[in-house]
């Protein structure tokens, strides 16, 4: 068949019109991050403002409702396309103003980015570092369309793939075309995907069911991409996971969301409607034998549920423990049929493969870790976000160039990679290519793409001792050896950082990290204890300031801490023990005030309130 | 403010809406606590009757999700973030401040007059705003101890106008 015989030509030709009709588009972010700061009122104040004007170029203007930018620190976000306008740290008393911008051609001055470095402002969203260092693919329309609107997404060829794949082509060359493009699954255990697909096809069904399961249970605490893809560019999803169905053999799937995400939820809700109307989900899908039905499963918060086995006992209703391997999902998985599960942001890839061919996709990346990666860019750097490169870029680039450096001139000190079953990297990793084997070598891994920055501010052991307490809690108890063992690894770090323990407890807790690796069923126990090892491993120095010299190098650990005020200097303003959020500070006005160490919380407000200095930490 | 008179017809409405089947388990309960605002263990026997699996089996479901609660939460329910992204830049202290501000000792999640409840999440996806904390649905972006104070003021003073 030739490409121009899609059926879905007419109706891109259509959806493209419906667009350009809508005249000028102004595209604000309305993802999770600009909500917080208010972009939808500004959406509805600019609809209301933006009747009848007409804009420079002579159109009309449409206010487009997007999906995450991913340059949340920046938010509100606005960006005109048209007129090469973006604007950040949009407020709902700028509309007037950015009306007038868009009817003259010249931009609200304030309202353009600063580079951080040169100082220089930038209107065009191609030339901010931010953006121009980045290589965004799954992303790449994030941002760009409405994700409430079918027009937007198969004007830009969205659905092409899927119509391509289920007319001209059988399931044994869409999963070799995945096996060749080295896709790797991208939620953190890094398998390869073509593989998992090649072993659903195979797979016998004793009625013939088979099905395709979506993981947006995106639980690691600091990772944020799935969410972005399905709030942003949800028909990307929707197309992978039928091209997914159609390659092994399924007509029914499950999107496992986690409760977290409203908006998301709500934007699958709306694209799967609307993809049905439109026929390209549904029944005989563009008038062909194949049929894709995908449900929507909320989740109720459990990190475990992330892992498959987890996922799948889940969505039939029950607590979310993992069950052993094998069989695999593959084999028998939901509701005991051959089930396909992959993360979002794996199945976001599928149709761009399809589309451009698996030797495209192989052209990115490193020799064994193929096309872009997300990373959640958070934590102390300048420019946080949600970024996508190509695998094997650096650690430093990604810092320092998209990052754009540490905020406040701080020194960088170690990243935290993979979430709680990553681990820490340290300056001497900087330089390190960012994928899977590379990460593993050294001792972290790429996880779902969690980036946390710390600075020299942040405590190592607070840090180890914050992923111990998140695993801690959410292990579902079923292995002994993770149920018990990180509650007695929390409790040796909750010692450390109170001064309190003894140098053998690092032996203990280098043992007790093996015990749990070789006796939990699941990821979660598996990696576990990950942070510790990676952090007794660079930051050991720390551990045994700690321990010997009853001392946190960062000043983090409360215990660790005595507040006192100086009385000397302390001219009784008052000032501090009306912001101590413990009422520990008592004296009379214009006398030296004293602080209750018993009631104190050391959360050091005292010390930034205090407008003489006479609030120090010992 | 005392809880809901429980009456049990709205339960079985919501088996028969959502499907009596195991896999639904989750969703009911889902709805059963948007409904009375938790989940009252009366509601959980009867759901277990209706659908025809044990009480224990649902018992076990809504205690093993953090989202399911067994005792009331409060009119307006303090989520704040402890991600990674949130702890590294500060969420801590603004617990801390949310806990005294509300007179909350150690154990207690929720204040006398049912005001407020508090919990912690593990990750809300807004890392690019933490600390974060959410109020009911609303996003509070970039807090520290003398804003979140602030904002439980100022939703008490509009409480106590009306």
């Amino acid at each position: 068949m030739e490409p121009n015989e899609l059926k879905i030509r007419e109706k891109q030709a259509e959806s493209a019109e419906k667009i350009a009709a809508q005249g000028t588009r102004v595209f604000v972010c309305a993802g999770t991050g600009c909500v917080a700061n208010g972009s939808l009122e500004i959406i509805e104040k600019l609809k209301e403002a933006g009747i009848n004007v007409q804009t420079i170029q002579e159109k009309k203007m449409t206010v487009v409702p997007t999906g995450c930018h991913g340059f949340c620190e920046k938010g509100a976000l606005m960006v005109i396309p048209d007129l090469h306008f973006t604007y950040t740290k949009v407020k709902l008393s700028d509309v007037p103003e950015i009306i007038e911008s868009i009817k003259t051609g010249v931009p609200v001055d304030r309202l353009l980015y600063v580079d951080p470095i040169t100082n220089e402002k930038i209107a065009k969203n191609e030339e901010i570092n931010f953006y121009a260092k980045q290589h965004r693919t799954s992303l790449c329309n994030c941002g760009h369309i409405n994700p409430e609107d079918i027009d937007d997404a198969v004007a830009i060829r969205e659905y092409e793939a899927l119509e391509k794949v289920i007319r001209t082509m059988t399931p044994e060359e869409v999963v070799k075309e995945i096996m060749d493009s080295g896709l790797r699954g991208r939620g953190g255990g890094g398998f390869p995907t073509g593989r998992k697909w090649m072993f659903t096809q195979a797979a016998k069904s004793p009625t013939g069911k088979k099905y395709v399961v979506c993981n947006g249970d995106e639980g690691d605490p600091g990772a944020f991409m799935d969410r972005s893809v399905m709030e942003g560019d949800p028909h990307k999803l929707l197309e992978g996971m039928a091209i997914a169905g159609f390659a092994v053999g399924a007509d029914e799937a499950y999107i496992y969301v986690r409760a977290e995400y409203p908006l998301a939820i709500k934007r699958l809700r709306i694209a799967i409607a609307q993809a049905e109307e439109r026929n390209l989900l549904g029944k005989n899908i563009l008038g062909t034998d194949f049929s894709f039905s995908i449900h929507i499963k909320e989740g109720a918060g459990a990190f475990v549920c992330g892992e498959e086995t987890a996922l799948i006992a889940s969505i039939e209703g029950e607590r979310g423990m993992p069950r052993p391997k094998p069989p695999f999902p593959a084999n028998k998985g939901l509701f005991g049929m051959p089930t396909l599960i992959n993360n979002v942001e794996t199945l976001a890839n599928v149709p761009l493969i399809m589309l451009n061919g698996a030797s495209w996709f192989a052209s990115m990346g490193t020799e064994k870790s193929k096309g872009t990666k997300t990373f959640a860019l958070t934590g102390e750097v300048n420019n946080t976000g949600l970024i996508e490169v190509p695998m094997g870029t650096t650690l430093r680039e990604v810092i320092f160039d998209i990052g754009g450096g540490i905020r406040n001139g701080k020194k960088f000190k170690a990243a935290q990679i993979g979430g709680p079953s990553g681990g820490c990297l340290t300056e001497k990793h900087l330089d390190l290519p960012l994928d899977y084997d590379s990460l593993i070598q050294a001792g972290a891994m790429i996880g779902s793409g969690g980036l946390v920055v710390m600075n020299e501010d942040t405590c190592i052991v607070d840090t180890a001792k914050f992923f111990m307490n998140f695993t801690q809690s959410e292990s579902c108890g079923k292995c002994v050896p993770c149920r018990e063992g990180t509650k007695n690894m929390l409790k040796i770090l909750d010692n450390i950082t109170k001064g309190k323990a003894k140098m053998e407890d690092l032996d203990l807790l280098q043992e007790l990290a093996r015990s749990i690796q070789a006796g939990s069923l699941c990821g979660l126990g598996k990696t576990a204890p990950n942070p510790v090892l990676s952090t007794l491993k660079y930051f050991y120095d720390e551990y045994v300031a700690h321990i010997k010299e009853k001392r946190c190098p960062a000043g983090v650990c409360s215990a660790l801490r005595t507040i006192t005020i100086d009385a000397d200097k302390c001219k009784g303003c008052t000032k501090c023990a009306r912001n101590c959020p413990a009422g520990a500070i008592k004296g009379e006005i214009r006398k030296a005030h004293e602080i209750d160490q018993a009631k104190c919380i050391k959360c050091g407000a005292c010390i930034s309130n205090c407008p003489f200095k006479a609030i120090k930490e010992a | 403010m005392s809880p809901k008179t429980i009456c049990l017809d709205k339960v079985d409405s919501i088996i028969d809406s959502v499907g009596n089947k195991q896999s639904n388990l989750i969703a009911i309960l889902q709805h059963v606590q948007a409904e009375y605002n938790y989940l009252p263990s009366d509601a959980l026997v009867r759901i277990g009757v209706k659908m025809g699996i044990s009480p224990a089996t649902v018992y076990g479901v809504a205690t093993f999700y953090s989202q399911f609660s067994l005792e009331p939460k409060g009119k307006y329910q303090i989520k704040c973030c402890d991600g990674t992204a949130c702890h590294v830049r500060g969420s801590n202290p603004v617990l801390n401040a949310i806990r005294v501000k509300l007179g909350l000792e150690d154990g207690k999640y929720s204040t006398k007059d049912g005001l407020f409840s508090i919990e912690t999440v593990s990750c809300l996806g807004a890392c690019g705003l933490a600390p974060v904390v959410v109020i009911n649905d609303k996003v509070y972006p970039q807090m520290t101890p003398d804003k979140i104070k602030k904002t439980i003021d100022d939703i008490r003073n509009e409480e106590e106008g009306e």
